[in-house]
């Protein structure tokens, strides 16, 4: 076939336009969806409780990727900055990911635990106050507005249609209960969504102002759980490596 | 430089007739609108840039923080700048190559409100914190309906009117504005799969999670850059570069060449956005492996671009609008060699997450995307409104104000980023880290000013051109005025 076929013919320019273009796709995301190693099996990794997504949202909302990353590659200084390297496990649930670009700030894969929840709310509402050479902006809204969880039930269902493993009915939460255990499978109930919401956010008190629930509650309840749910004691040094 | 320069600028001798047989109207829109994109997203980019050297410009407002107005600058430069110069100059170019006019002027003016209004839509919406969280794909799922429906009414007015030529041969540029098209489309599909919280609420969920949802997402990231800020581009470049050096493309052949290996090769390069991550390593090899491979038709393309103007090389001495269209060649060749090479695992381990990327970035979006912009909107502007050029001086102004701009620009983030890479992975004697993330921050706030200052600078050439083609659209109107009034008179003693 001449070239000049395809410069005469419109149709045929874009039928192998089309093919040409759709080769590197299909070879390089299709295999994701199907080869099993590339989600390692792993204790721990769970959906987050609906004060945590909520957390999430606002993170997402807030552009937080723009600056830092949650993925910690497997180099000896990013082990010894932020600890163990990511594992494509530990963000499985998260719809969209947010492994971020860009690290303007530390990466936060691993941030939950290494601060305290009050060190967490001053930093969010004034970097600066903490850390002068700071250039991270003031989020002092976060503990002044009030969190809209009205919605929370809907926004649960919306991620469980894309796979995120809440339970509507009673099979769902038993079966949660055996993945989960007992504890994590009731806050992984979408019929009591807005309760567990509730109770997780005055018994965490995390912006140490219990009679509201705020934004600030939600994020610094998603900021402390970033990274905590593996506990790679349980694992040998080079168990993960065969994944990679 | 005097006589030349003044032919430079210069429109042909249109006919009446050429604005007949050609639908300039919505060209001219979309131009303007392109040029006035360009001043608030150079401006918004300005001001992050700003942020980043002096926080307090923050001021605790939620709607202007960082992250949230970061998106408006990438959209208002991508989508608003680039994206209306791009349907500018494939309207303009498709008619001129196939001789015949747009089809459907309502369809047309439609892809013009449609779009604008979706982009407009997304910066109050960013600001509002509403954003589906993915690079450069961050409007929310109702407006990712609209831009979808305003994306197959752009291809259905550009293949209609390629069906209608009046040439037997679809001219190359034609190729590269397609595949354009054709690939946007796939890309924009497939990264927005979203399951929304409610058919009212603006908010959604993505279908992919984790490692899939990051390679679809990069794959889509990447050739954003690849088809919407290259091919769409090149396609650009192969009409206006020929149009103005006067000569034919250097070479017919490596045009096809250049064709059909960049739009195979680009596809496969997203995954080098994710070296190092949980992404599996055999994707992520293919990716640098696909990097390395598409330097060559980058460069035989820039090559099929500089060398169009063998033989007349002076041009680059009297015509500052040829000097925008072959500097920007020549940025495009250096991006494209500093990409593939920042694609190299061990590279990359150095400068992803860091401001290399930032600015290995800019020298492709300001470099070759708005410096080959640039050029094109002067070239096409007086022939749009038959009239010459306000001032080719202040082209050669802009110019210089767009290059120094660059240069301060990617050194500044050339220093910040290699400078920040190193310090985050230097160790001490003992084996401990040397440096703590506060002190490469520190580090970071003079290439960080500096930037800004570059910003600054191309901003600057930005706003002198929006001054020199209102000026040249001004003269255009009152010819006009000048000769409606003139025929009308004309009927009246007749």
């Amino acid at each position: 076939m001449k070239h000049e076929s395809v410069e005469t013919n419109a149709g045929l320019l874009i039928i192998l336009t089309l093919a040409v273009i759709s080769v590197g796709g299909l070879v390089e995301i299709v295999p994701l969806f199907y080869i099993d190693d590339t989600i390692e099996e792993v204790d721990g990794v769970r959906p987050y409780t609906p004060l945590e997504q909520r957390g999430r949202d606002i993170f997402v909302r807030e552009g937080c990727y723009t600056c830092h990353s949650q993925m910690v590659r497997p180099f000896r200084d990013e082990m010894l900055r932020y600890g163990h390297y990511s594992l494509a496990a530990e963000s499985q649930y998260d719809h969209p990911f947010q492994w971020g670009s860009k690290r303007t700030g530390p990466d936060l894969a691993r941030v939950g635990g290494k601060y305290s929840n009050e060190w967490q709310v001053q930093h969010l509402i004034d970097p600066q106050s903490l850390v002068p050479e700071s250039i991270m902006p003031g989020y002092p809204w976060l503990a002044e507005t009030p969190l809209d969880y009205s919605d929370i039930d809907r926004r649960m269902v919306a991620l469980k249609r894309v796979g995120v493993p809440y339970s509507l009915t009673e099979e769902e939460y038993e079966a949660n209960v055996e993945r989960f255990g007992e504890e994590h499978a009731r806050m992984f109930d979408i019929r009591d969504a807005e309760d567990n919401l509730v109770r997780q956010a005055q018994a965490g008190n995390f912006d140490g102002n219990p009679g509201t629930v705020t934004e600030m509650d939600a994020m610094v309840a998603y900021l402390q759980v970033l990274g905590t749910m593996v506990d790679f004691s349980e694992y040998d040094d080079g168990h993960f490596a065969e994944f990679r | 430089m005097s006589q030349a320069a003044t032919t430079a600028g210069a429109a042909p001798a249109a006919s009446v007739a050429t604005s007949e047989q050609y639908n300039y109207a919505i060209i001219k829109r979309f131009a303007i609108a392109a040029v006035l994109w360009g001043v608030f997203g150079m401006a918004a980019g300005v001001w992050i840039a700003s942020q980043l050297a002096f926080p307090f410009l923050n001021f605790d407002i939620a709607q202007i923080t960082f992250g949230r107005f970061r998106p408006v600058h990438t959209t208002a430069v991508i989508f608003g700048f680039g994206g209306n110069a791009l349907f500018a100059t494939s309207y303009y170019v498709v008619q001129r190559t196939c001789q015949t006019r747009l089809w459907s002027d309502s369809m047309a003016s439609f892809t013009f409100y449609g779009w604008n209004l979706a982009l407009i839509l997304g910066v109050i919406t960013y600001m509002m914190g509403i954003t589906q969280g993915r690079e450069y794909a961050e409007f929310n799922w109702q407006i990712d309906i609209i831009i979808l429906v305003v994306w197959v009414a752009y291809f259905m007015v550009f293949l209609m009117t390629l069906l209608r030529r009046n040439q037997p041969h679809i001219y190359v540029a034609n190729w590269f504005f397609m595949a354009f098209i054709l690939a946007t489309a796939l890309l924009h599909v497939f990264n927005n799969i979203q399951v929304p919280v409610g058919l009212f609420h603006p908010h959604s969920y993505s279908i992919f999670s984790g490692v899939q949802d990051a390679m679809t997402q990069w794959w889509y990231g990447h050739n954003a850059v690849g088809f919407f800020l290259t091919a769409a581009f090149l396609g650009m470049m192969y009409y206006f570069v020929p149009k103005q050096a006067g000569r034919p493309i250097y070479s017919y052949k490596l045009s096809i060449i250049h064709f059909w290996a960049l739009v195979f090769l680009y596809m496969w390069v997203g995954a080098h956005h994710l070296h190092w991550t949980a992404l599996p390593d055999w994707v992520s090899t293919l990716a640098a492996t696909f990097s390395i491979l598409l330097l060559l038709p980058s460069w035989g393309g820039m090559i099929n671009g500089i060398m169009t103007l063998s033989g007349a090389w002076d041009k680059l001495r009297t015509d500052p609008i040829m000097l925008f269209l072959i500097t920007a060649l020549a940025f495009y060749g250096m991006s494209t060699f500093e990409g593939p090479m920042m694609s190299l695992k061990s590279v990359n381990a150095l400068s992803h997450y860091t401001d290399w990327t930032v600015g290995h970035v800019h020298s492709g979006a300001l470099g070759w995307v708005a410096m080959i912009t640039f050029g094109s909107l002067y070239h096409l502007m007086p022939r749009l409104w038959n009239v010459n050029l306000y001032s080719l001086k202040l082209v050669y102004v802009h110019f210089f104000l767009a290059t120094i701009g660059i240069v301060l620009y990617i050194t500044a983030m050339w220093v910040a980023g290699i400078g920040q890479g190193l310090m985050l992975r230097a160790f001490d004697q003992y084996g401990n880290l040397a440096y703590t993330f506060t002190e490469s921050v520190v580090f970071l706030h003079k290439p960080y000013v500096v930037r800004a200052i570059g910003g600054g600078f191309f901003l600057a050439g930005m706003l002198i051109m929006a001054f020199n083609i209102a000026m040249t659209v001004r003269s255009g109107i009152k010819a006009e005025a000048r000769e409606a009034q003139a025929a009308s008179t004309e009927a009246r003693t007749a």
